[in-house]
């Protein structure tokens, strides 16, 4: 097992991590979810969580989020010992969870859904102060967005995750989870989204990126958490592991299908 | 600047793009309104007379407060099958306790709005609690509370309310003076000048796309010669009806509530992503049980102006086509019963176009039973109409 611990010469990350987890175990009745895992995230720094399906990386999340409580295991966020029971706890910590899918109100404009459930204004809503602050907010995101007065069911497949990922935002969190940001979207979109992590990255905020697509995780992530069957299986620095490596790393073993067909069409093409 | 150039904000604004992608508002209801009252106007010339104009309008009334019911539940996607009957039930309890029960008349208003209220509220927690489909909760519902309508009323079955009580006064004979009236239209049209001024000043102050001032100044123009015409023209006969006035401040009410606070934007929410609105942190337990308890109460409001127009509650009262014409009205003025897309303004504009239809068929003396037919007719119309501009938005990505 190859645990990177520290990791040297990147230039946001703070010393000591923001939110760190410690022995967290799950189960769901008799099938064990998740087995001492540990996972740090320091600020300034993008963590792609990878592993195969059922690995449990949307466990491990949905803790984070509030959905579901771990068994056992320890959480500290800024150095406290803290529970999360609920995602409204989740969103008050700090920590932003963007989901796949259903984050998104298509009857709503992209100002009525970047401030959904935390509208401005007293007892009518500010309707231009909300919408002045969604034109700031997506310009710092570098955001191409036509308008943000038209429901967002008009909006291409990245737009609308540039506005779940803003609307994340909002609330000011210290740690943005992303859940399969890239999936289901074309190749400049998803180049779009990268640069938005990318950007968050440069805010100072901790980034969990959950991803089954290896070229956007070593695109834009610092450090790779591997899990595989629940347990952690291997933390690895971005510009120092190879692709073949993480593969290994997610499906337990060096000599799998996809390496022997990696290695056969290497000696075919010599 | 903080926006992109107005080219691309604008492109989906223009009318002709809307209504292509399926955003058709109200364009189709007002163009059907204006369709049916030249026909009519050409079968029977009495029809566009003022008097039958202030008779159409106190119709309007009664059913068109319920219907702003319906508007409500169909936003969150829902929908209340049993408003007759809690209309009918809210006449028969302010009938039965005005006359032999006794009661003074705030007491049995007051007691019918919450009777109303504890529907709504047993409905809400059916639906939250149990997830049972609105439609089969609001099914028994219709059953069971036009029991309840048929043992409130007893053996006679039907009351007659005294000519000279509140309830009937205000629903047939008080009407606006017509310098009031006139004032209000003025007061209306200020409102909305001043209200767009502000937003615009506001809106040019934070650096964002404004409208002009000419489009600021023209809209309330507009209104306020459609409403001073409407205001003579209705003057020449006996005027505006004060249930009617009552129902179009309901509307304006509701349509405030629905489009600027907080509480509108959840429901809007809901209706379009329950889920959505759930991870938003929105509390949507709680707006489907307000929005179930606020159906039943105009429901009951709606029996009431009812009862007072018929001056009499008996056990056809919310009887007959009153559900239908309620849903209706909802749908033909635009509200989507896929949940999250209508406006209050639906049920005004909706209940007109069903009137104005009962009242030229009446007209032509043909029977209820071709009225029937005719209503029925039109809401299928309109429900095409809206699947048909769901699935065009949906084409057109438009949600």
């Amino acid at each position: 097992m190859t645990l990177v611990t520290e990791v040297s010469g990147d230039r946001h990350q703070s010393a000591r991590p923001v939110l760190t987890m410690r022995g967290i175990n799950k189960s769901f009745g008799a099938v064990r979810a998740l087995t001492d895992v540990d996972l740090d995230i320091h600020a300034g720094e993008v963590v792609a969580l990878v592993g195969d399906n059922g690995a449990g990386k949307s466990t491990l999340v949905k803790i984070l989020a509030g959905v579901h409580a771990q068994d056992s295991g320890e959480i500290t966020f800024d150095e406290k010992r803290v529970s999360i029971p609920s995602p409204a706890a989740s969103r008050e910590l700090g920590i932003a969870t963007v989901f796949q899918e259903l984050s998104l109100c298509d009857n709503l404009d992209v100002v009525s859904n970047l401030f959904l459930g935390r509208e401005i204004g007293a007892a009518a809503l500010d309707e231009v102060e909300m919408e002045k602050r969604s034109w700031e907010l997506l310009r710092q995101l570098s955001a191409k967005i036509p308008s943000v007065r038209v429901p967002v069911a008009s909006l291409s497949g990245g737009q609308r995750q540039t506005v779940a990922i803003a609307r994340s935002l909002i609330g000011e969190p210290t740690v943005v989870i992303l859940d399969e940001p890239t999936a289901a979207l074309g190749i400049a979109q998803t180049a779009e989204v990268l640069n938005l992590v990318e950007r968050l990255r440069e805010r100072g905020l901790g980034v969990v990126l959950i991803s089954h697509n290896l070229a956007d995780v070593q695109a834009v992530a610092d450090r790779v958490v591997v899990l595989r069957l629940g347990r952690n299986n291997g933390v690895f620095t971005v510009p120092d592991v190879s692709y073949e490596e993480i593969i290994a790393a997610i499906t337990g073993a060096t000599d799998t299908a996809i390496t022997a067909r990696d290695s056969r069409r290497g000696e075919e093409s010599r | 600047m903080s926006h992109p150039p107005a080219t691309t904000e604008l492109a989906p604004r223009l009318p002709l793009f809307r209504l292509r992608s399926g955003e058709l508002g109200s364009v189709p209801v007002v163009v059907g309104l204006v369709v049916i009252w030249i026909v009519f106007e050409i079968l029977n010339p009495a029809f566009l007379s003022a008097g039958n104009l202030v008779n159409l309008a106190l119709q309007c009334a009664s059913v068109g407060t319920i219907s702003i019911g319906i508007v409500l539940v169909a936003l969150v996607g829902q929908i209340d099958l049993s408003v007759g009957s809690t209309s009918g039930l809210a006449a028969a309890i302010v009938g039965i306790g005005m006359t032999s029960g006794g009661w003074p008349l705030p007491l049995a208003i007051l007691g019918a709005l919450v009777a109303g209220a504890l529907v709504g509220l047993l409905y809400g927690f059916l639906f939250t609690r149990f997830g049972v489909p609105s439609f089969v909760i609001t099914l028994a519902g219709l059953l069971a509370i036009s029991g309840l309508q048929r043992e409130v009323l007893g053996p006679d079955g039907t009351v007659n309310l005294p000519y000279d009580s509140f309830i009937v006064q205000f629903a047939q004979v008080w009407f606006l003076p017509t310098p009031i009236a006139y004032g209000l239209a003025v007061a209306a049209a200020v409102v909305i000048a001043l209200t767009g001024w502000l937003s615009m000043r506001k809106r040019v102050a934070a650096g964002l796309s404004a409208p002009s001032p000419l489009s600021v100044i023209v809209r309330p123009l507009a209104l306020l010669v459609v409403l001073l015409v409407v205001v003579w023209y209705l003057g020449t006969d006996r005027g505006i009806g004060a249930s009617f006035l009552f129902f179009l401040a309901l509307v304006v009410a509701m349509n405030y509530v629905l489009t600027r606070t907080r509480w509108g934007r959840s429901v809007y929410a809901v209706g379009g992503s329950v889920e959505a609105a759930r991870r938003a942190g929105i509390r949507v337990g709680r707006v489907y049980v307000g929005i179930f308890v606020l159906c039943s109460v105009f429901a009951a409001l709606g029996g009431l102006l009812a009862a007072g127009r018929l001056t009499s509650a008996g056990l056809s009262s919310g009887g007959g086509d009153t559900n239908l014409n309620a849903i209706a009205a909802a749908v033909i003025g635009g509200t989507s019963l896929f949940g999250g897309r209508g406006s209050a303004f639906s049920a005004l504009l909706g209940i007109v176009v069903i009137q104005s239809i009962s009242s030229g068929l009446t007209l032509l003396s043909l029977d209820s039973s071709v009225r029937s037919i005719i209503t029925g007719a039109v809401l299928v119309l309109a429900v095409v109409l809206d699947a048909l501009s769901r699935r065009s938005r949906a084409a057109h990505g438009r949600g």
